[in-house]
This record gives C-alpha cells, sequence and structure tokens, in this order.
C-alpha cells in the first residue's frame, strides 16, 4: 500500500478585485449597511503611549499611485503586546491592534491614526516542532528553541488589491529606532543591506499636533519594498 | 497547544504573483523574490473578533440591504466549514463576503456596467464561525460580469471570500465559484492558479441536502486555512 499524507491543502488565493471595498468597507465603496464597518480604529481611546499618523502611497511597476488598494495593519501595543491569547500578555481594554486602511480613489493616499508599537519582547518560544522537554535533553536542538531577539518596532502590513493574486506581507519599521533596527532579527534577515531602508517609515514633521509618518510602498522595480513569505 | 509556526505555504497551489493573461498583475508583482521569514510572534497572532463586532443579520445578503421587498435572482444558501490543514476546525473566526447582484452589477461607486442595481440588494455580508468551524450565508446567486481585459473577457459567477483565522499569518481572501459554470475554464483569474487540482477546491458544489424546498438552494463551500506545527515528540500527543 502506497503511505498517504492526508494534510488538507489550503484554499487558494484569488484577487480582491477593484471592488473589495463593497465587503471590507462598504462606506467607501457608497453605501451604508453595517452597525459598524471594522478595522477603523486600530489603538482604541485606552492605549497608552505615543499617538502616530501614518500616510503613504502604493506605486506599481510604472511609477502610478495604486488607487483600488485595501492594507490591514497588525501590530503591538506600546509595550510590545499583542491582542491575541498568544500575543505576550493583556492590552488596554479597547485596543485591538488591527486595522483596514484603504486609499483614496483619486490620489491613492491611504493614512492611519495608531499609536507607535514597542518592541516585541521575546515573550513566546517558537521551536521548530521540538518539545521544550526534548530540547533540554539533546543539546543538538537547544540552538532551535532559543527565543527570537527583541524586534524593532514594526507594523505588519498586509496588502491586497486588483492585480495582486495573493496577499503581500510586508513590515513598516520606524527609521527613528536606528539602533533598535540595527538589531532587528528580520531586518537583518535581509542579505541585500541597501534593500532594508525600503521598510522605514520616515518621521515628516507633525499632522494636527501628532508626529507623522510617510511609508511609501513600491511594488515593482526601483526601490522595490521588501516583501516576505510568512 | 504550545507556540508554534504554521505550516509554510504550498507556493505550487498558490497563484504567482506575476501572471500576464490577467493583464493588471503585470505591474503589480513584485519582481524580486520574497524573504522567506520564520514566523515569530507577530505572524502567529492576528486580530480577534466577536459576537459584538457584527449582527446576527449580516450574514443575511437577502434581508440585509431589503427596502420594501426582497432582492430579484436566485436565492441560495452558501454554507461549509473552516478548516486547517490538519483538518481542525477554525472557530469563531471572521468571514466575510461581497459579489454582484443577479446582473452581475455591483454596488460600488467604480463600476459602470450597464446591469441594473437591485435597490434590495447590497451584495456584502459577514458572519463568524460557530465552534465546528461552521458558517452560512444566505444570498442571490450572483451574475456574470464583463470586464476590461482581452476584448471579450467575463468573469464566471463568484463570490469573493475573505477569512481570517487564528493568526495574520492565515489571512486569505479567495473567490467562490459555482459547479458546472461553462466561463470558469475561460476565465484569465482562475488561470492564475497553476494547479487544477487546486482550482477544483474553489468550485462550491451544488447541495440538494442543505436546500430548503420551494425556498432556497445551496451550494457547499468548505475553505481551508494553514495548518500549525504541533510540538512533536510530547508525551502527549493530542495536539497532533
Amino acid at each position: 500500500m502506497k503511505q498517504q499524507l492526508d494534510y488538507l491543502k489550503e484554499t487558494p488565493s484569488q484577487t480582491a478585485g477593484p471592488y473589495v471595498h463593497i465587503g471590507l468597507a462598504p462606506g467607501a465603496a457608497g453605501f451604508d449597511i453595517y452597525r459598524e464597518e471594522l478595522g477603523h480604529d486600530i489603538a482604541g481611546p485606552n492605549a497608552k503611549g505615543e499617538r502616530i499618523r501614518v500616510e503613504g502611497v502604493v506605486i506599481d511597476g510604472m511609477g502610478s499611485p495604486v488607487k483600488d488598494v485595501l492594507l490591514e495593519a497588525w501590530q503591538a501595543n506600546s509595550e510590545g503586546i499583542y491582542a491575541h491569547p498568544e500575543g505576550g500578555g493583556e492590552v488596554e481594554d479597547g485596543f485591538r491592534g488591527w486595522g483596514r486602511i484603504i486609499t483614496d480613489f483619486e490620489t491613492g493616499e491611504w493614512g492611519f491614526d495608531t499609536v507607535k508599537p514597542g518592541k516585541v519582547r521575546p515573550r513566546v518560544k517558537l521551536g521548530s516542532g521540538v518539545s521544550e522537554k526534548v530540547a533540554a535533553s539533546n543539546p543538538d536542538w537547544q540552538g532551535r528553541m532559543e527565543s527570537h531577539a527583541p524586534m524593532a518596532p514594526h507594523i505588519s502590513l498586509w496588502i491586497v488589491s486588483r492585480g495582486i493574486n495573493i496577499g503581500l506581507n510586508t513590515r513598516m519599521y520606524f527609521a527613528d529606532e536606528e539602533q533598535a533596527n540595527v538589531e532587528d532579527p528580520v531586518l537583518n534577515l535581509i542579505e541585500w543591506e541597501n534593500r532594508r531602508a525600503t521598510l522605514l517609515a520616515k518621521r515628516q514633521g507633525e499632522r494636527d499636533g501628532v508626529p507623522l509618518y510617510r511609508f511609501e510602498i513600491r511594488l515593482q522595480g526601483d526601490n522595490e519594498t521588501v516583501f516576505f513569505d510568512v | 497547544m504550545k507556540p508554534a509556526e504554521y505550516y509554510q505555504r504550498d507556493r505550487t497551489r498558490q497563484p504567482p504573483a506575476h501572471t500576464p493573461d490577467y493583464k493588471t498583475s503585470v505591474a503589480r508583482s513584485p519582481r524580486y523574490s520574497m524573504i522567506s521569514l520564520q514566523q515569530s510572534v507577530s505572524e502567529i497572532t492576528g486580530p480577534v473578533f466577536g459576537h459584538n463586532d457584527i449582527d446576527p443579520i449580516d450574514n443575511d445578503l437577502i434581508k440585509n440591504y431589503a427596502k420594501d421587498q426582497d432582492p430579484v435572482g436566485e436565492r441560495i444558501i452558501v454554507h461549509g466549514r473552516v478548516l486547517d490543514e490538519n483538518a481542525r476546525p477554525v472557530t469563531n473566526t471572521l468571514v466575510e463576503i461581497w459579489q454582484a447582484n443577479a446582473s452581475g452589477r455591483y454596488r460600488h461607486k467604480k463600476d459602470t456596467y450597464l446591469g441594473a442595481l437591485d435597490p434590495n440588494f447590497g451584495g456584502c455580508g459577514r458572519t463568524i464561525t460557530d465552534e465546528n468551524g461552521y458558517y452560512y450565508f444566505r444570498t442571490i446567486k450572483p451574475g456574470a460580469y464583463p470586464w476590461r481585459n482581452w476584448v471579450n473577457n467575463w468573469r464566471p459567477a463568484h463570490i469573493h471570500v475573505s477569512v481570517f483565522g487564528s493568526s495574520f499569518s492565515q489571512r486569505l481572501i479567495t473567490q467562490l465559484y459555482f459547479e458546472g459554470d461553462p466561463l470558469i475554464p475561460l476565465c484569465p483569474i482562475v488561470a492564475t492558479i497553476p494547479d487544477p487540482d487546486a482550482i477544483e477546491q474553489l468550485i462550491a458544489r451544488l447541495d440538494m441536502n442543505a436546500s430548503v424546498p420551494l425556498d432556497c438552494i445551496a451550494y457547499k463551500f468548505d475553505i481551508v486555512l494553514r495548518g500549525r506545527r504541533s510540538t512533536l515528540f510530547e508525551n502527549r500527543l493530542e495536539g497532533n
């Protein structure tokens, strides 16, 4: 008998298409249907830490802004804790850490308000399928059980739109966190040092009294943003 | 369960970024390789939703935008389970859908197709899977829809589906097609998927057993998200 692996297979992705707003941001599509649309408030009113504004644009391989893109942000609070059972602890009441951001149909500009995330501390040990007990008994495996080094403040972004067949994952770091960025284990995975800069949002003054960061995502070509296979 | 990573994506079954027959992908596909990331807490966590976030009527597209009567079109139920690659149910996860009406017209200010809008149909719904990973929607079967790709391209009837799962790395948007639709093999967006078996996974099956006689016909559509590694060599194996 031939041995079989009986895992199911992940459902394949398809583009979100040009009318993604109908489902995920119906107000932007032009109609009001839900009591409350999800993803408008990332940090909530009680979040501690520094309030910031992030703005940017997504640019295609022709140099044109992508005007029908939808981004989702996922971030820790100012103490580096995610609002999730495995996120490392408790977060402020109302802090979801997740948001949905759409572009202006005319300009392609997008923006969101949040708090600056903290360094994500190595509270969660991740192994490659090796239990701590086994690792403790076998020095060969201890390396795999080492905690990840602290990560510099970052916001994970997931980008979908017409023409994007499977959501693109990237991370936004803060250019003014120089020391933390130098030590960040993910930035350091990027062998081409000049590409790391594509993940840095630059601080550009203030908007309505709140620090403003600018983050441009280039899908293709010169200064192409680093995307991750997570 | 101990913190652990999710299985790597099987990219041979997923559409690549650059698929020239779907023209918009040409300028919107990265040219450099993705950087592979061993997952950290940033990837194994993701947003959590609850029943306070949505209303019970949100999964009923026949009623959730109806003004004075029900929308026009074929009344259908779309139902199924959200599972992971280990066949475990993905519970309490948010499923969102959107679609055109029976004429193939979207309620979106950018859609200018001459198919008529239906005053009683919005075209979006959302729900949260139950403790078995089960979900259902009631809606109208969408019509085919022309689009500017080749001169005479028509999308098969489809419903867009968005699922979160338990972690940001499971996040997925896809499209549901309907069994027997002859437009499926002609569609350049369907054809972005390289594996015929994977395409089959997007075709909802007519489900007479779940149909409501004299009311509503049903289609079944199960969704599979990435599986999670369990910790091997543990004394207890129930995690596997």
